[in-house]
């Protein structure tokens, strides 16, 4: 039963090797990967169901005993960002044919994409913190492979920057392992989490919590490190920019929040303070740069930057009821960013260009395309009835129980602010006169597909929160005593 | 000895972040290189340099060097070779393409 944890990993490694034989094929290797991905997300939703009635699933990889070899941990909090995550990749699957050239697709765009879904799932499932580093590189390595794929002059002149920045916070990433390693010995998560208890050195412990931090803060774009972000997610078309989008900075949020509760939990006056002061600061700036820009692309884009914000308050304040927000708020933006990018493709698409200032009137040609757009809005910026409410009242309860009004000010005229930078695209772009449309060779008419199903699913997370919302709050019940993971893992 | 090597590793990142910040596409390159070069390195000095055999088993040998870092170095080291070997190509498409391998000048943004 433990086994199947790892078919996640195994199920999109294994195809995105297959398809590596067939790249000439693409009928085959479409269908190929949509079957592969929908397999995927059944085999993920049957895990994480067990999971959740269960308890966490632990698998001790080759028979070892836990500390000493790797294992994988399936916890309700991995397991919900890896279905979410395959979710995703079932649109991104089904948008990938009807909107890539057929250069991108016949140059192994599938692979990327598979192996990029292992990485990721991979990193989420990891109770290794050195195995995290290798999950890490893996999605990288596939990323890199999408980010250049096509190679535009924009394309590459970004992607170097994308690359340099990654390998640096990579080296980063292995010096502070190296330096965790010498403070503990070991590098399995939950028997540093026992250890860290044990050793009273809590200056160097701190720091090497920073330096994590400051590694993952790059991966996940947060103030001050989210300056290469913006321009290297809209290059690329726009599936690739929707599963950058929605999945790598998650994964570096998601590592803050593993090893922030479950590592380094023992200074939080300091570190967590500093968390709240850099939320505030994302959140500012991200909305800033949203709200300075026509290109429709670089809105979205720059959106992402304060739903980061968001997550890292939720940790900052660490309580139960902010942590599920930030997990509850974690798995919306997942989905609604994916959404938004795909949109924001589309109408890329049917307008032939991404200059704000030239789109007007679509919604005469487009309705359903339009009050998508506007619907996926509204859920972004977090209106009652949807999804992004409910991550953010819990985010803004445990901010106002906890005392710290400023930031949770601060939240709340950012979500105003991305309401406008959002509804700017909208009021813009689909009101007002009709514009002259390109001819068209190809129709966007199977594009909606895959947007919708990803608005169903974010409307059936909002509407159907009181399904959702106890199981996400016991992760969050969860979260806050790292007993749980260690006696899950360490079956003493 | 790990006094000596920690300085090693720092002059070896320092050395990494100078040519990191240059403007010559091919210099950043170089400094990536040393910056690994100084982490794998760091990984070796922070496992401890006890004097001991390489850890292979055999008989009447009681004190071994510490086989952990020596598996995640080795590990490290494939993935910055391919990542490596990655970022020169890149740099030479980009300096076919943009004709410049001066990185002020693939700076700003154009709208398309």
């Amino acid at each position: 039963m433990t086994n199947l944890i790892f078919l996640p990993i195994l199920i999109p490694l294994i195809a995105g090797t297959m398809f590596v034989f067939f790249r000439k094929r693409l009928p085959l290797v479409r269908a190929g990967t949509q079957i592969v991905t929908i397999l995927n997300l059944a085999v993920t939703a049957f895990v994480t169901y067990y999971v959740f009635e269960n308890g966490t699933l632990v698998l001790q990889t080759g028979g070892w005993d836990a500390p000493y070899g790797i294992i994988l941990v399936g916890d309700a909090l991995a397991m919900s960002l890896i279905l979410t995550t395959n979710i995703i990749a079932v649109a991104a699957a089904f948008y990938a044919p009807y909107s890539l050239d057929k250069g991108r697709e016949e140059f192994y765009f599938y692979t990327f994409f598979l192996i990029l879904i292992g990485g990721v799932s991979g990193a989420f499932l990891t109770g290794d913190i050195f195995n995290l580093f290798v999950f890490f590189e893996v999605l990288l390595m596939a990323s890199y492979g999408l980010i250049t794929l096509g190679g535009t002059r924009q394309q590459l002149r970004e992607s170097i920057k994308y690359v340099l920045l990654n390998l640096f916070s990579s080296i980063l990433f292995v010096t502070t392992v190296a330096f965790l390693y010498s403070v503990t010995g070991t590098i399995n998560m939950a028997q540093l989490s026992v250890r860290i208890g044990h050793v009273n050195q809590t200056g160097i412990l701190t720091t090497i919590g920073i330096l994590f931090f400051i590694v993952f803060a790059t991966k996940g774009a947060l103030f001050p490190l989210y300056f290469w972000m913006p321009n290297a997610y809209t290059k690329p078309p726009a599936v690739i920019s929707a599963l950058f989008g929605a999945l790598l900075t998650k994964v570096g949020i998601y590592s803050i929040i593993r090893i922030f509760t479950l590592i380094f939990n023992g200074n939080i006056d300091y570190t967590h303070t500093f968390f709240i002061v850099l939320a505030g600061f994302t959140l500012i700036f991200g909305v800033a740069g949203a709200l300075s820009t026509n290109n429709i692309k670089l809105i979205i884009a720059y959106n992402i930057i304060p739903a980061i914000g968001f997550m890292i308050m939720g940790v900052g304040v660490f309580t139960d009821l902010s942590l599920s927000g930030s997990i509850y708020y974690l798995i919306h933006d997942m989905v609604i960013k994916a959404a938004l990018f795909l949109l924001v493709g589309a109408v890329a698409i049917v307008a032939g260009t991404s200059d704000l200032r030239k789109i007007s009137g679509l919604i005469k040609e487009f309705p359903f395309l339009g009050w998508m757009f506007f619907i996926a809005g509204l859920v972004l910026a977090g209106l009652p009835p949807f999804s992004g409410f409910i991550g953010k009242l819990q985010l803004l309860q445990g901010a106002f129980e906890n005392g710290h009004y400023v930031i949770a000010i601060v939240a709340l005229i950012t979500s105003l602010l991305i309401l406008i930078s959002v509804m700017r695209i909208f009021i813009l772009g689909f009101w007002g006169e009709g514009m002259d449309l390109p001819q068209n060779t190809r129709s966007i008419r199977p594009l909606y597909f895959p947007i919708s199903f990803l608005l169903i699913f974010s409307i059936v997370l909002g509407v159907g929160a009181e399904w959702f919302l106890p199981y996400i709050q016991q992760i969050g019940v969860d979260l806050t005593d790292p007993s749980v993971y260690i006696d899950a893992v360490l079956k003493e | 000895m790990e006094i000596i090597m920690s300085i090693l590793a720092g002059i070896l990142f320092s050395a990494g972040v100078y040519l990191l910040l240059q403007r010559q596409l091919l210099k950043i390159v170089f400094g990536t290189a040393l910056l690994s070069h100084g982490a794998h390195l760091l990984i070796l000095t922070m496992g401890k340099l006890n004097r001991g055999a390489p850890p292979i088993l055999e008989e009447g040998i009681k004190d071994y060097t510490d086989p952990l870092p020596q598996a995640l170095i080795l590990t490290s080291i494939v993935i910055s070779f391919g990542v490596t070997s990655f970022l020169l190509v890149l740099a030479y498409r980009a300096y076919r393409t943009n004709k410049t391998d001066n990185m002020e000048q693939l700076r700003g943004s154009d709208h398309d």
